[in-house]
């Protein structure tokens, strides 16, 4: 850069020969200097400020357009990573013990109208009744055409239908997709499974809520999508099931009952292995509930559980067995039973007269309620409530479907003498054969209490104790004795050494009071008797036979044979072999000194 | 040197930009395949969840049963009785094969021989 002096010598000398100031000549070149550099500086700084605003006007164009992208755009999550296992949406099924499905899910769809986008409303009407038969004709047409913008037209379709419903060629009928129930059994179980239906509607998705059973009382643990679409496994075997099904409606039928139920169990781990009522319905199409009449007579009513009655002669080993476990008689006992036995106003008599006394394991080989009310005299109201308390029967059962709740036992208000009277022989309390199912589960495994539950168990139960082993010990004895001498000798099944009670208490009447020819007749069993490992209550609704030219309701006339012919059916099947009962070994018997 | 360093630590970001572009389209291609995957998982654990409900629509007890009535002509089954069970013993031994004859004499030809004079 060429440098211009300040006071160049030959304007100096110039300005000094006209006699000028040369000062001035310096102070003009000064300015000129600093204006030149004033103009390079402010150059510069216009430079840098150009790229500062440019860098600016890219940031914020940059977030500009990076904030309209986000808000034009569908919002997405960011994915880091791939996921894992996906989240299952769908309820969880349910299986049997062996893992055969109960009931599961169909994907299917729904059928709903836009009718404002119907091209010809009335055509489409009259092809839609051609597929569906059950749709109202008049209020399909008066829906289409009115100003209704949505109409719901059938909430489940088949794949079929739906292709019917394609082939109309209509664009305002609109499917949805929708998640079904499936109970691929049918009718199999249809009171334990109960029934779903759907919850909240919407036209891409439907909830889906159990409306009874299990499906009710696990509903929240069937819909939790953290469980990872893990089955819920019941204790139920889908084989033992159909078999006692079958055989339980056979009995039905052939002792003229209307209705039946029985309810296998195992009396170590409290596992229900087969529970029946009938009559009973296809859970996939679930009928509504009665509004009127008797609420037993409807399909839905589950006898299992919610049939409470007096369940008669059943009770009387309880009686028994709390006498001997207090040590205030033994099987050999001999007890008075001179009657009737008067009480107040009430007089309690036998079925026949049994003579003036009888030991008290004949007392429950011939029944006799005299017996047993003078052993429920000896044992007391209090201990003997405490007693039944403690096995359960005072309460609903804990047994794991909705109904269960529902069926409360009945019990006497003033727990008298006379009411502990009438309880020991099975009067005054009425309990569900859910709950006689636990107590005779008691007995059978050695006296600790049993809760019924429908849940696959992984070992057995070790419930509180109720009576001491060897009382349980000599009630089985007693039960055994019931079959092979006594007044269950139809139940005896080969091989299996069956020991039960039988039971026929008369039905009570809704107005007050007992009918006079309905009864319902119990068998409560257990198998094989000298070690049981299952219990079987079987009981029938007001059967009714004619055998040998007599009208027979008794329970050793129409429940026991039904319940031989199930053990005969099902002990196969739960892979009992049949065997030879052990003999009790013979005392010793001293011949001579 | 300094003009190295500049050269190499440009060219490093170059090679970084560009493997960090590699790896984003990666990611993404993976992601985009695991989708896809996991629609098809989906979409087979619905087949399966249908045809083990046919399959157990299929194996229901009534129709088993009707089908052994419908076929008892060929197959001959019945529900299992307690009389169906066999002990072990009741199962006889396999016969013992028969000791190889080491010294076998010839019948035919002891009977011809008888007969010629």
């Amino acid at each position: 850069m060429i440098r211009i002096p300040l006071r160049p010598l030959a304007r100096i000398l110039t300005a000094r020969a006209k006699g000028e100031n040369p000062d001035v000549i310096e102070k003009e070149n000064l300015r000129q200097r600093h204006a030149e550099i004033q103009g390079h500086s402010r150059q510069r700084s216009e430079g840098r400020l150009l790229v500062l605003g440019v860098f600016f006007l890219c940031a914020y164009a940059v977030i500009g357009i990076r904030m309209g992208m986000m808000a034009t755009s569908e919002p997405t999550e960011p994915v880091a990573i791939a996921s894992g296992s996906a989240i299952a949406a769908q309820r969880a099924d349910i299986v049997d013990r062996e893992g055969r499905i109960l009931a599961t899910n169909f994907e299917t769809h729904s059928l709903y109208a836009h009718p404002q986008q119907l091209i010809d409303a009335v055509a489409s009407a009259a092809a839609l009744v051609k597929i569906f038969p059950g749709l109202d004709h008049e209020r399909l047409i008066k829906d289409f055409t009115g100003k209704r913008k949505f109409v719901w037209i059938k909430k489940k379709i088949s794949p079929e239908q739906k292709q019917a419903v394609h082939d109309i060629g209509e664009p305002g009928l609109l499917f949805g997709p929708r998640e079904m129930r499936l109970y691929p059994n049918g009718s199999l179980a249809a009171h334990v499974l109960g029934g779903a239906s759907f919850g909240k509607e919407d036209v891409d998705a439907a909830e889906v809520i159990g409306v009874a059973g299990v499906e009710r009382q696990f509903d929240s643990y069937l819909r939790d999508p953290a469980n990872g679409a893990k089955p819920l496994q019941l204790s139920l075997d889908l084989t033992i099931q159909a078999a006692a099904e079958r055989v339980l409606y056979g009995g039905m039928r052939l002792m003229n009952a209307k209705g039946a139920t029985s309810i296998l169990m195992d009396v170590h781990t409290g596992e229900v292995i087969s529970v029946v009522s009938l009559p009973d319905f296809d859970p996939n199409q679930r009928p509504r509930p009665p509004v009127s009449g008797d609420p037993s007579d409807s399909p839905l009513f589950n006898r299992a559980v919610q049939g409470v009655y007096e369940l008669g002669s059943t009770f009387k080993i309880f009686a028994v067995a709390q006498a001997m476990d207090l040590g205030l008689v033994n099987p050999d006992t001999i007890v008075d039973i001179r009657g009737p036995l008067r009480w107040g106003r009430f007089s309690i008599r036998d079925f026949h007269n049994y003579g003036n006394t009888m030991s008290v394991e004949r007392i429950i080989v011939k029944s006799s309620n005299i017996g047993t009310a003078r052993l429920a005299q000896q044992i007391g109201a209090e201990r003997q409530r405490d007693f039944l308390s403690r096995l359960g029967m005072l309460e609903p059962t804990p047994f794991e479907i909705s109904e269960a709740s529902s069926g409360r036992p009945l019990l006497p208000s003033n727990w008298s003498e006379l009411s502990a009277m009438t309880i020991s022989y099975g009067h005054g309390l009425s309990t569900s054969p859910m709950h006689l199912a636990a107590g005779y589960a008691t007995i059978a495994n050695g006296g600790s209490y049993i809760s019924p539950t429908i849940l696959k168990q992984s070992g057995p139960q070790h419930g509180p104790r109720v009576m001491s082993a060897e009382a349980a010990a000599a009630a089985r004895r007693m039960l055994r004795l019931v079959v092979t001498e006594g007044t269950a000798s139809f139940g005896e099944v080969p091989g299996y050494q069956v020991g039960g009670k039988t039971g026929t208490a008369d039905k009570p009447k809704p107005t007050g009071g007992y009918y006079d020819k309905k009864v319902i007749a119990t068998f409560a069993s257990m198998f094989p008797a000298h070690d049981p490992k299952y219990v079987l209550v079987v009981t029938l609704d007001e059967p009714s036979i004619i055998a040998y030219g007599e009208e027979r309701r008794t329970a050793g006339w129409t429940a026991v044979p039904v319940a031989a012919e199930m053990i005969t059916r099902i002990a196969p099947l739960l892979g009992l072999r049949p065997q030879v009962e052990p003999v009790p070994l013979t005392g010793i018997t001293l011949t001579s000194n | 040197m300094k003009t190295l360093a500049y050269v190499l630590s440009a060219l490093a970001v170059f090679g970084l930009a560009f493997w960090a572009y590699r790896e984003n389209y990666t990611t993404q291609q993976v992601l985009k395949e695991t989708r896809s995957l996991q629609r098809q998982i989906g979409l087979a654990q619905v087949r399966l969840g249908v045809l083990r409900a046919e399959w157990a629509y299929l194996n229901r007890p009534d129709r088993l049963r009707e089908l052994a009535e419908l076929n008892f002509d060929s197959l001959g089954l019945l529900p299992l009785r307690p009389n169906q069970f066999g002990r072990v013993d009741e199962v006889a031994y396999p016969q013992a094969p028969l000791l190889p004859i080491t010294n076998g004499v010839d019948v035919s030809t002891m009977a011809s021989a008888g007969h010629t004079p």
